[in-house]
């Protein structure tokens, strides 16, 4: 539990999606022209998270790494199938983010409104591709690491830290955007530029969290 | 000869004019992640040109009976298995390149690159055209790639792919290496220098 906690702060300052890893950052910079439907993304990247990685988590850890299979008997138990891990990460990413589609058009009609555009998006978005892959190497890594993921627990709890920094990050770059409208950027700057050189002192205004202990 | 004029746009305005990265804004994530030094790079960038051609290529001939409604998916697994075949082939001969890349050689599965030419371009032309198309925006990618990877290489570590640049006197003498450089923070703002150079010379690029 105090692992989980611990994971999910830091996944939020520390280890921020955008600014440490750059996860994202095509539909981050692309959707991030107003608070509102960025805040939507967020929302709808953070639930793809929370439903993908518990189950590429189980993936991993029944089918995938070696002698993982070792459950289907003796002869199983020396496979190694993670060379499958890219392919069947992203078809799990595609088959699950469609499905979550018709689930929440039928369900929840208001919120696919709001949603709506932004699922079939998420399906190539880096940040859960790249949410998978970093749990893949996490797992791996040993105990005593602060980073080191041990239970289906904890990879929840990176999921939803995950997913809440990147809220914060979009909404945060949304805001000053709007504002940046209004001033008078050097041409040649103006739109993509001036947005990178804004993310970039984000990026360092995030540094400082790099010591957080919890 | 219009033909060929055709074929050589699609091959080279990547490189300039239409930029997959400075000019379309897309797969920004690796190229910002990958830069610290010239190596892992110029790998990252020849990956990328070879899957975006290859896929290209695959899409192009199979575009015809792919259903509109499961093209995505067809599409993602198309690039995974090539994109598996690059990360395996790279941990054979080059393993300490691919620890350096980590996940973001898987990562180029969705990159943005791939799926928008594969949308835009593969789903409604020839294979050759696709296969130029490819090679031109891996092109675009592994220019600016690389040209950042050089500055935060040589002020960052003092070094250009690992061999030493800065003499030593000069360390002696008191000048120390810029740690900013190596910092992710940094590959934004270089990008957005790039981005701002490219710009004031081509004027037609700027957005208003």
């Amino acid at each position: 539990m105090e692992n989980a906690l611990s994971i999910f702060v830091r996944s939020i300052f520390v280890d921020n999606m955008i600014f440490a890893y750059f996860l994202g950052m095509c539909s981050y910079l692309a959707v991030s022209k107003n608070v509102k439907t960025s805040f939507g993304l967020g929302v709808a990247v953070t639930f793809v998270l929370l439903i993908t990685l518990p189950v590429n988590y189980l993936l991993e850890r029944y089918v995938l790494s070696a002698g993982a299979l070792s459950w289907l008997g003796e002869g199983f138990a020396n496979l190694d199938l993670s060379y499958l891990s890219f392919i069947l990460f992203i078809a799990v990413i595609a088959a699950i983010t469609q499905l979550v589609e018709m689930v929440v058009e039928k369900f929840t009609p208001s919120l696919y409104n709001s949603l709506g555009i932004f699922l079939p998006l998420i399906a190539v978005n880096c940040a859960i591709m790249g949410g998978a892959l970093f749990m893949q190497q996490r797992l791996g890594l040993e105990a005593s690491d602060p980073k080191a993921l041990k239970s289906i627990g904890d990879v929840v709890a990176y999921a939803l830290g995950s997913g809440v920094g990147w809220i914060l990050a979009i909404v945060g770059l949304a805001a000053i955007r709007e504002k940046l409208e209004y001033s008078n950027v050097p041409a040649p700057l103006r739109g993509l530029g001036i947005t990178f050189i804004t993310v970039g002192l984000m990026a360092m205004a995030f540094l400082c969290f790099s010591g957080l202990k919890i | 000869m219009k033909m060929n004029e055709e074929l050589k746009n699609t091959l080279l305005g990547p490189l300039s004019k239409n930029n997959p990265i400075s000019v379309q804004v897309l797969g920004i994530c690796s190229a910002l992640a990958v830069t610290v030094e010239m190596k892992p790079a110029l790998v990252m960038g020849v990956s990328v040109m070879i899957i975006v051609a290859l896929s290209n290529v695959v899409i192009s001939l199979i575009r015809n009976t792919i259903p509109n409604s499961v093209r995505i998916i067809v599409q993602l697994v198309v690039v995974a298995a090539l994109v598996t075949v690059v990360s395996e082939f790279l941990k054979a001969f080059a393993f300490d390149v691919s620890v350096q890349l980590s996940v973001y050689i898987g990562l180029i599965i969705t990159n943005c690159i791939l799926m928008g030419r594969l949308e835009a371009f593969a789903m409604a032309n020839k294979p050759w055209a696709s296969f130029l198309d490819g090679l031109g925006n891996g092109l675009g990618y592994a220019i600016i790639l690389v040209v950042t990877a050089f500055f935060r290489e040589l002020f960052g570590s003092g070094s250009l792919l690992g061999y030493r640049i800065v003499p030593q006197s000069w360390y002696e003498a008191g000048y120390v290496d810029n740690g900013l450089m190596m910092l992710p923070s940094m590959a934004l703002i270089l990008l957005a220098c790039i981005i701002w150079v490219h710009r004031a010379v081509d004027k037609e690029l700027q957005e208003k």
